[in-house]
């Protein structure tokens, strides 16, 4: 590991006198820069100080101070802890922000929902529209004076539900009898629909003429999704093309905005865990191990030792099934339909049977608790892994690269198309197996440790090319590298108790903020939690890797073929639930 | 062929006839076509979606029962699983989609979340259950529900299909021509059901009980 810098030794107030205060909120960390030289801190963090991904912004809407708040969470890819840097502003309409897309293109997409959840005008921003809700939506859902239309109370559990148990059906309390929140004296038929001239608009979009401007050829404006069988869920891209070739291309998304965060501030942090089952749906187990060791950190507590391992085991087993699915998938959007994916689901189930003895559900695990681990893995189970481990998955594996990789098509299409480079990589802040593929060694599994993974002997999977091909491939090289984990992990796993706390409903967490991440299997997978004390969190959000990871999409297909793009979305391994959120 | 489900009961034919000769109603007929290859719409919504695709695989092999031909267009589809949340930015494409299906369709709710809003149900983007909008044939619970559920559930509808008669299926009543058409929603302030215009104007007129908006 790179020895890191400590985010203490990175001393900011003293290079800008005056323009950065020391964060110095109770429990709270990293620098408070004054919104009028954000762009020039941005810029020396980025170019003197070496913080060149820039994973994570959200905004806070701090109500009782009367202030709006952007966090912004820097690292380096070298490794080592990051940097939180933070600008306020007053909560006053228009709130503005400078932009930094400039310096991090990353923050694309980030900047979009911030602006689209808390109202948050980002000055200098390429293409400011709503992201997640539609254009013409009443209100920023997130500030915490927005109520949504089955608001019952602030905080969970409700009065009415908890100790007496009465429930009402949350359509008799609106008084439209429906999850509708419309403004005063609306009348649904003068309402005149926004027929996204916004989004057309964004879109590169020339009209061709020969010399004697003669012929003229128009660029055909193509939108594929939300319902299309390639998009893996309800994405829907709109793009123009010139014959095949992609000229301009917008992603469209939020068909399943769920609402997360929202309710995320409502739950308590315990209610909030089944939730995070629902983020990276195929990978239940990591999303719970991020947000746990996340709301850990804030807690200070330990993790039982025993609880270390399993967590350990199954994030791994999750990862390996992810990628498994995600050959399968992306060969089957290369037009071999089904019958790799069907080799692929068949190993899938082994670890599925897995999940469901030791959690009871298949996909919804819900097993990880603050101190450990919710039930014990009995150990019949844990022979189970172990021949998994040891006999069957390095096989299949195996089998499936032999049957696969060197197939004539799958090589022709993949090999040499969509390259990233790896400054482009880390300039859209793409993480995760993507930016490894590009050439870069960033494993938050090493160059972040969490849990236990210090004490495990593995490669970083890295490829150079970051074409597709490198991206398939560099698959594979991880469920190998998982499997290492796993044989060493099933070895080593100690006996004693799974959780270190006994079993609550409701957690203390002290006031304060934090950031937690871990390697999930798609992508840093992110969490920063602000506290104040209650029994549920003030800001909940979540950094999803899909999400993010989809900011480099425009880049990587203007100018290539539009058949390469459904490939090309199936190699981001993007899942709706998490990017919608 | 299966005789015994086309065949009615009651009647003796020869043993060496039985593989080439049935006798049965003209329903019964008619039923036996449509359940044994009832195409789903390949369409998935969310987290339900994967279980729907687990449910194909060869470990649960709904090929089976006649449904895995899944038809990624509505025109070529009988029945449309709505295999997830709803959301309300969603939800003029589903119905546009179920719209575009042609007769005789069914619509199948699979899992908490399309049957009545699941655990996001009070998120301000999620329509609680595709019941308010489409008529929905089978409910399936669960979170997700397992692939086997989602089998009975399919078996349910098949059961359903059975006991319909030609006399009487709405698609073949002249009177009742676009019985199925559902209007589109729209996406404004808010979603709103056109159905409904009247009623959402007068509410909304009545400001002194309606709550702020932000
Ligand atoms: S019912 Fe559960 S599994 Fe199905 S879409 Fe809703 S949250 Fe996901």
């Amino acid at each position: 590991m790179a020895t890191a810098i400590e985010p203490q030794t990175v001393d900011l107030t003293a290079r800008f006198p005056g323009k950065v205060t020391a964060d110095s909120r109770p429990g709270y960390t990293g620098f408070l820069v004054n919104k009028e030289n954000l762009v020039e801190v941005a810029a020396a963090l980025h170019n003197e100080f070496g913080f060149d991904l820039l994973t994570s912004l959200t905004g806070v809407d701090y109500i009782a101070e009367n202030k709006m708040e952007v966090v912004y969470n820097a690292y380096k890819t070298t490794g080592g802890a990051g940097l939180i840097f933070k600008v306020q502003v007053e909560r006053v309409d228009p709130i503005e922000v400078p932009s930094l897309t400039h310096i991090w293109h990353g923050l694309e997409y980030q900047e979009r929902e911030a602006w689209d959840l808390f109202g948050i005008k980002f000055t200098g921003h390429p293409d400011l529209r709503r992201i997640l809700m539609w254009e013409g939506f009443e209100g920023y859902p997130l500030r915490k004076d927005w109520k949504e239309a089955f608001y019952e109370e602030e905080i969970k559990p409700y009065k009415s539900r908890w100790p007496e148990g009465k429930h009402i059906l949350a359509e008799e309390k609106n008084v439209f009898h429906d999850n509708l929140n419309l403004p005063k004296g609306f009348d649904p038929e003068k309402y005149i629909v926004d027929k996204e001239e916004d989004l057309y608009a964004s879109l590169e979009r020339h009209t061709l003429k020969d010399e004697e401007g003669r012929m003229r050829t128009d660029h055909v404006v193509v939108n594929l999704g939300p319902h299309h069988p390639s998009t893996h869920g309800v994405l829907r891209v709109a793009v123009t093309l010139n014959g095949e070739t992609v000229m301009g291309l917008k992603p469209v998304m939020g068909y399943l905005h769920r609402n997360h965060e929202k309710i995320g501030e409502r739950n308590t942090y315990v209610q909030t865990i089944p939730y995070t089952d629902r983020l990276d749906y195929f990978n239940s187990m990591s999303n719970n191990f991020g947000y746990v060791t996340t709301v850990e950190k804030m807690m200070n507590i330990p993790v039982a030792e025993r609880a270390e391992y399993i967590r350990v085991i199954m994030a791994e087993l999750s990862r390996i099934q992810n990628h498994l699915i995600f050959v399968g998938m992306l060969i089957n959007d290369l037009g071999s339909m089904y019958t790799p994916s069907l080799y692929a689901f068949e190993e899938r189930e082994l670890i599925l049977d897995i999940f469901e003895a030791v959690s009871g559900s298949r996909m919804m695990c819900n097993y990880f608790r603050f101190g450990g681990v919710v039930r014990d893995v009995p150990d019949d189970m844990l022979q189970k892994i172990k021949d998994l481990v040891f006999d069957r998955l390095p096989a299949k594996v195996d089998e499936m690269e032999r049957f696969l990789s060197e197939n004539e098509i799958l090589v022709g299409r993949l090999k040499g198309t969509h390259v990233l480079s790896a400054e482009d990589a880390i300039n859209y802040s793409v993480t995760g197996p993507v930016l490894r593929a590009s050439g870069v060694p960033y494993d938050l599994r090493r160059a972040d440790p969490y849990s236990i993974y210090d004490r495990f002997d593995f490669d970083v999977a890295v490829r150079h090319n970051g074409d597709m091909m490198d991206n398939y491939l560099i698959r594979f090289d991880e469920i190998r590298q998982s499997l290492r984990i796993l044989e060493q992990a099933v070895k080593q796993i100690p006996q004693g108790p799974i959780n270190s706390q006994k079993p609550n409903y409701q957690v203390k967490v002290p006031a304060g903020e934090a950031y937690g991440r871990i390697e999930a299997p798609k992508g840093e997978l992110g969490f920063y939690i602000v506290s104040n004390g209650k029994a549920n969190p003030y800001r909940y959000h979540v950094r999803a890797p899909s999400f993010v990871n989809l900011t480099a999409v425009e880049k990587m297909c203007i100018g290539t073929k539009i058949q390469d793009f459904v490939a090309l979305l199936a190699m981001l391994d993007i899942v709706m639930g998490e990017l919608d959120r | 062929m299966d005789n015994e489900k086309l065949s009615l009961p009651n009647y003796d034919i020869p043993e060496d006839m039985q593989d080439v000769v049935a006798i049965t109603t003209l329903d019964r007929l008619y039923n036996w076509g449509r359940r044994s290859s009832v195409w789903p719409l390949m369409f998935g919504l969310a987290c339900c979606a994967i279980e729907m695709i687990a449910a194909q695989t060869a470990r649960y092999d709904m090929a089976r029962f006649g449904m895995e031909v899944m038809r990624p267009t509505p025109r070529q589809a009988d029945m449309m699983l709505v295999s997830g949340t709803v959301t309300k930015k969603m939800l003029p494409v589903i119905v546009r989609l179920y719209n575009q299906m042609p007769e005789p369709k069914y619509v199948v709710a699979m899992g908490a979340c399309a049957s009545g809003g699941g655990p996001f149900k009070e998120g301000y983007n999620v329509v609680a259950g595709i019941d308010k909008f489409l008529p929905v044939d089978i409910y399936i619970p669960g979170c997700p529900p397992t692939p086997q559920a989602l089998i009975a559930g399919m078996i349910k509808l098949q059961e359903k299909i059975d006991k319909e008669s030609i006399k009487k299926v709405r698609w073949y009543n002249k009177e009742k021509k676009d019985g199925n058409y559902v209007p589109m929603p729209i996406l404004g302030p808010d979603l709103i059901d056109v159905r409904r215009n009247a009623e959402i104007r007068d509410i909304s007129a009545k400001a002194a009980v309606l709550k702020e908006s932000a």
